[in-house]
């Protein structure tokens, strides 16, 4: 699948409109000089050979340069991806938090009014346009109440960036003993990460509040229940834990939506991620680095996978039996 | 069973005074067809309807905040607002409904004949889709129109491409599970080939969960063309759109003018909350189990 | 020891209230074991629910008095019915996999049970629950301890639920169904089990089934329910000899039992005499050396391991066995569904084998050769009325159009006793007994010569069963038809099949003319299948009325 991902993007980028030939010569090159450039890049070559060497450049870890940052996109990327990764998987710990124990509570309550709630939450959820609902808590919360700092990256420039040990800030502020920049980051990072939190809030309340329904209605849970055995242990033992399995899955799913909607939230929260690099890139037509995004992508998806795999495995023994 | 037998014409009343009842026990369903009508008739009829041309801008009048002569204020060229979210209506659910049929069709043939026949074509297509599903599905429909170029059809064909996974998927879990079902079984005795038997026998069967998907899909392909133009990919301004509206009202947000990119979302919003509505709708509507 | 007065339930749906259970009555003394016998939709089950608070969401007791042991059960907070169920009153159920919690291990599972009730702390926990497993007479409890419920079969499951129930020597067991979807001899070994536990622990014990039959033999007493109502009640022999009720009678009847013929197993005023049915002599279909091996995750599984066998003109032959044994898959290869992997299907003189299944839709013989599907609700289109569903071989296979093929849909539901107004509905509007004769209009339109019947009548009520039966038998005469019936019951196969096949593990161990079969099988698996089936209590007056080697005229459509 890997090869897969390398393969199409390969194609798309250089598909990509523009000649990074003339980019890199600069604007007073003339045709030969355009020409030396592209032989340097190796772009003169046909495009089954550029894509060999690319891959040769690939396994020896090179992800090339980039045009517009002047640094190589490995570099570029290892700076970058922990704000990304903060933000989201901040957001994703606020939505888990929130929308798990609803959509429990609106299985175990049909009818009743936080199913209600969950039901209005979960269809406003998805219908948000999460570049719009940033746009509004900006608004809201830095224009009219001025709470929140002004929306401009990861943290305000008076404070010092923590010493990078993981690149979250807030871990690293956290190890360093600097609270005051602890705070700093944790309010810059509250709006957008509330922003993509009510974007994933949705689907995972859904399928919670779904897969509670049906573990409550199966036949294990009546047998538990003609036991008489507590109504905790009927919850927790034997419906939410059958319950978790879909729930995970959808986890898996939404982590993979996010990392799309990434992208809009940090433009709209100028957070200097991944995501906002990608779009830079794509609109310079920067090869290497467009390539270079969407491999990291993909190795991040498939270690997602990776991890959901597991998570399944421990707790379903069904899957371990069908492997052997 | 004797009463059942007087009525032979159940079948038919069946099914509407099915509907009739959902529409009357879920208030919200009714609602959100209203709002699919009025969204239609926005796109429809929306252009000669405006009261000012959507593009006449008149910096005399720039930035003013909503009055009675213009609802949704004007922006920052002196544009009216209101005239330009009615307008940009027909545009954005073009784009969706273009989309989401043209990977209805796609995915359907796909998923069908996989879920059918499955062998090496089931395993192909699953590769291609996972292939595609390990990319972040907004990043490929960013890298679709940045390559193929900047043009309202080139957001059609890539929505339709990440929407595509989505159908196939559907179609083949509803192919498979039905491929072996007796009814399936007995119309291959009764003398239809394979291709019939899919065609005409297993496929509409798999429509209402399909109808729901569709109508779930609408919504987040008007997100997503709205997306795209927000990162200034696809539709070019000064053309009216919800998405391009919102970016372009982004900037004057911080300085306090809201109503730039609070109209044009907020109708975004509505459109997209009316058809998840109507997915949820349609799913009580066509879910059998809820049949009694 | 309980106590049911004027119990009534309501469940709530779309088209408001539904009685689910109209006022009834009835008691269980201590050490007593009665049976509620019911067919589909008599509301036994959800009665059972009732008295143990489980209803499901939108069911509710509206009326009557729950007494057990002198505590009204109606009456009990929550947390007392936690303490009663499990403790005093336990419930084993249908489906006994589904009735276990599939991610956890089966023996904690019954520690929950255990530490619940306290019968055990944490540490006595595993010892009770291997005791527990031990009781049900499981053999090395220590390692089915162990097991999830995937990994153990059909029984086995069935056998820890038991475990489970009886764990906290409950003084009432309610069995629901419990041996419905296993195989006959484990049906019987789980039953007697069950009987024996509940002698042994002097326990009382409700039974619900839908098979007569299995209730008499297993019970003291019966109640016969219909649409929430007990029609009546009696020892389980004098009911059977002399049912008072007449839907009581309309049971027992159709009850499969020894001795009875097939048109007794219809109400006395429908039994028309039978034609004479005389099988011919020459094959058309001779199955040589067939060989079906599905290449399985662990290597090949032989589903038909080389068998041979040869069904007469007009003979009905049965192909019987237990779930797996390939006798589903033998009749999907001879109906051309599936491809043999070696081995010939001589039919009327040609090979079937030599077409691949795949191009046989366009085989001049496709209609000579049909089949009537199991579940007659999976078998038809859902969005095809009757009529279309009926047509669509008329269609496909004799070019009939228009007005005839209408008009020929019309004579076959006729054939078949289907009410032509019910032509133009759907499945779901249809009841099963109508979707069986749907079903097997279609397969009789084109006039087969071989009709295979897998398992017609399975998921259908006895009393319904009795009915398609006797239709099959009609209109093999009618229409000079060869059946090759496929069913895990020997009962009902008896009633239809001059020749028997008996399958066990892809192998024929036994075949030859049914009577000789029944009464005196050559092989020992064929007796174990034989003594597995409920023997009900013979009802003599009404057999000796009917002597089952007569057979009479046909019975009207």
């Amino acid at each position: 699948m890997v090869f897969g991902v390398v393969v199409i993007s390969f194609v798309l980028t250089r598909a990509l409109p523009g000649d990074p030939a003339v980019y890199f010569a600069g604007p007073a090159a003339d045709a030969a000089s355009i020409e030396e450039v592209r032989e340097a890049l190796g772009l003169d070559k046909s495009l089954p050979q550029q894509f060999l060497i690319y891959l040769g450049d690939l396994v020896r870890g090179d992800l090339g340069q980039s045009i517009s940052t002047g640094q190589s996109v490995f570099s570029d990327l290892a700076n970058r991806l922990p704000a990304s990764l903060e933000l989201t998987l901040t957001a994703l710990l606020m939505s888990c938090g929130i929308a798990i124990p609803l959509g429990v509570l609106a299985a175990t309550r049909p009818g009743s009014w936080i199913d209600h709630l969950c039901r209005v939450l979960v269809t406003a959820g998805v219908s948000l346009p999460t570049f719009f609902t940033g746009i509004v808590l900006i608004y809201v919360f830095y224009y009219l109440l001025g709470l929140a700092p002004s929306p401009l990256g990861r943290l305000d420039f008076i404070y010092i960036e923590p010493d990078h040990v993981t690149g979250f800030y807030l871990i690293d502020a956290a190890l360093a003993g600097d609270w005051e920049t602890w705070i700093g980051a944790a309010k810059q990072l509250v709006l957008p990460a509330t922003t993509l939190a009510l974007f994933t809030l949705a689907p995972v309340a859904r399928m919670t509040r779904a897969a509670m329904l049906g573990a409550l209605s199966s036949d294990f849970v009546r047998t538990a229940r003609a036991s008489g055995l507590g109504s905790g242990t009927i919850l927790i033992t034997y419906a939410f834990r059958n319950a978790l399995l879909p729930v995970i899955t959808t986890l898996g799913m939404v982590f993979s939506f996010s990392l799309g909607a990434n992208v809009l939230v940090e433009k709209v929260f100028a957070w200097p991620g991944v995501g906002s690099y990608a779009v830079e890139a794509l609109v310079v037509s920067d090869y290497a680095a467009v390539q270079g995004f969407v491999l990291a992508m993909a190795l991040l998806f498939v270690t997602l996978n990776l991890i959901i795999d597991l998570a399944y495995m421990m707790i379903d023994p069904r899957i371990g039996f069908e492997a052997r | 069973m004797s009463s059942v037998i007087a009525s032979p014409q159940i079948g038919r009343q069946g099914a509407l005074d099915h509907t009739l009842y959902v529409l009357r026990e879920n208030p919200v369903t009714l609602i959100a067809f209203a709002m699919f009508a009025l969204l239609c008739v926005a796109a429809i009829f929306g252009p000669s309807l405006v009261p000012y041309d959507p593009l006449a801008s008149n910096a005399a009048i720039a930035l003013e905040p909503p009055s009675w002569a213009h609802w949704f204020g004007t922006d920052n060229l002196g544009r009216d607002v209101f005239s330009r979210v009615v307008v940009a209506t027909r545009l954005d659910l073009m784009i969706s409904v273009a989309a989401v049929a043209l990977s209805f069709v796609v995915g359907s043939v796909l998923g069908a004949a996989a879920g059918y026949w499955g062998g090496w074509l089931d395993m192909v297509l699953n590769r291609v889709l996972d292939t595609i599903m390990a990319f972040p599905l907004f990043v490929l429909a960013m890298g679709i129109v940045a390559a193929l170029g900047n043009t309202i059809e080139n957001i059609v064909y890539a929505t339709a491409i990440i929407n595509v996974p989505f159908y196939a998927r559907l179609v083949r879990a509803e192919v498979n599970i039905r491929r072996d079902a007796g009814f399936a079984l007995a119309a291959r005795l009764s003398g239809n080939s394979d291709f019939r038997v899919l065609a005409f026998h297993i496929f509409p069967n798999a429509l209402p969960p399909m109808m729901v998907q569709v109508s779930l899909n609408l919504g987040w392909a008007i997100l997503n063309a709205a997306g795209l133009s927000f990162i200034g990919l696809g539709v070019r301004p000064p053309t009216p759109e919800w998405g391009i509206m919102v970016a372009e009202g982004a900037n004057f947000i911080v300085s306090g003018e809201w109503w730039l990119a609070v109209f044009p979302g907020a109708t975004l919003m509505l459109a997209v909350f009316t058809f998840n509505l109507l997915g949820d709708g349609l799913r009580d509507i066509v879910d059998p189990r809820k049949r009694t | 020891m309980l106590s049911i007065k004027g119990l009534e339930i309501g469940f709530r749906t779309r088209r408001g209230e539904v009685d689910a259970v109209r006022g009834i009555s009835f008691e269980v003394a201590k050490g007593e074991t009665l049976g509620i016998v019911g067919e589909s939709g008599s509301g036994k089950s959800v009665t059972s629910y009732a008295l143990m608070r489980i209803l499901d969401a939108g069911g509710r007791i509206k009326a009557g008095d729950i007494v057990y042991g002198g505590v009204d059960l109606r009456a009990a907070s929550e947390n007392d019915m936690r303490d009663i169920r499990g403790r005093e009153i336990s419930m084993i159920f249908q489906n006994s996999r589904a009735a276990l919690n599939p991610i956890r291990k089966v023996g904690r599972q019954l520690e929950d049970v255990l530490c619940r009730h306290a019968r055990a702390t944490r540490s006595t926990a595993k010892r009770e629950a291997v005791k527990a497993l031990e009781a049900v007479r499981i053999r090395d409890a220590e390692a089915r301890y162990q097991a999830y419920p995937f990994e153990l079969s059909g029984g086995m499951c069935q056998r820890v639920v038991i475990a489970m129930a009886l764990a906290c020597d409950p003084k009432l067991l309610i069995a629901d169904e419990p041996t419905t979807g296993l195989d006959i001899t484990t049906q019987k070994a789980v039953m007697d089990l069950v009987l024996e536990l509940i002698r042994e622990r002097a326990m009382s014990a409700i039974l619900i089934s839908h098979d007569l039959g299995l209730a008499a033999q297993y019970c003291d007493r019966i109640m016969v329910m219909k649409d929430g109502e007990i029609v009546e009640t009696g020892a389980s022999a004098r009911l059977f000899s002399a049912p008072g009720h007449p839907y009581t009678r309309k049971l027992v009847d159709a009850t499969p039992r020894e001795g009875a013929s097939i048109r007794s197993l219809l109400p006395a005023e429908l039994r028309t005499p039978l034609e004479d049915h005389s099988p011919g002599n020459w094959p058309l279909l001779e199955v040589r050396n067939l060989v079906k091996t599905f290449a399985g995750k662990s290597g090949p599984v032989h589903a038909v391991k080389d068998i041979s066998f040869t069904v007469n003109q007009g003979q009905s032959v049965g192909l019987v066995g237990e779930s797996g044994c390939g006798k589903s898959t033998t009749s999907s290869m001879i109906v051309r569904l599936l491809d043999p992997t070696s081995g010939a299907l001589i039919f009327e003189g040609t090979d079937l084998a030599e077409t691949p299944s795949r191009g046989f839709a366009r085989d001049p013989r496709r209609a000579r050769i049909q089949m009537v599907f199991q579940d007659a609700t999976d078998a038809l289109n859902p969005r095809h009325t009757a009529r279309q569903s009926i047509g669509d071989p008329l269609y496909r296979l004799t070019g009939l159009g228009g007005r005839d093929a209408n008009a020929r849909i019309d004579e076959i539901a006729d054939l078949v006793g289907l009410p032509r107004p019910l032509l133009d509905r759907f499945p779901h509007q249809l009841s099963g007994g109508q979707k069986a004769r749907v079903g097997i209009g279609r397969a009789i339109a084109v006039e087969p010569k071989l009709l295979i019947l897998d398992e017609p009548t399975a998921a259908l009520d006895v009393s319904i069963q009795a009915l398609i039966l006797n239709l099959l038998a009609d209109l093999r005469q009618r229409l000079g038809m060869t059946y090759l019936f496929v069913s895990h019951d020997l009962r009902v196969v008896r009633l239809l099949c001059d020749h028997v096949i008996v399958m066990r593990e892809g192998a024929i161990v036994e075949q030859g003319p049914t009577d000789k079969v029944m009464s005196r099988p050559d092989h020992d698996y064929t007796r174990e299948l034989l003594a597995a089936a409920p023997k009900p209590p013979v009802r003599l007056t009404a057999e000796k009325a009917d002597p089952p080697e007569r057979f009479p005229r046909a019975l009207s459509a």
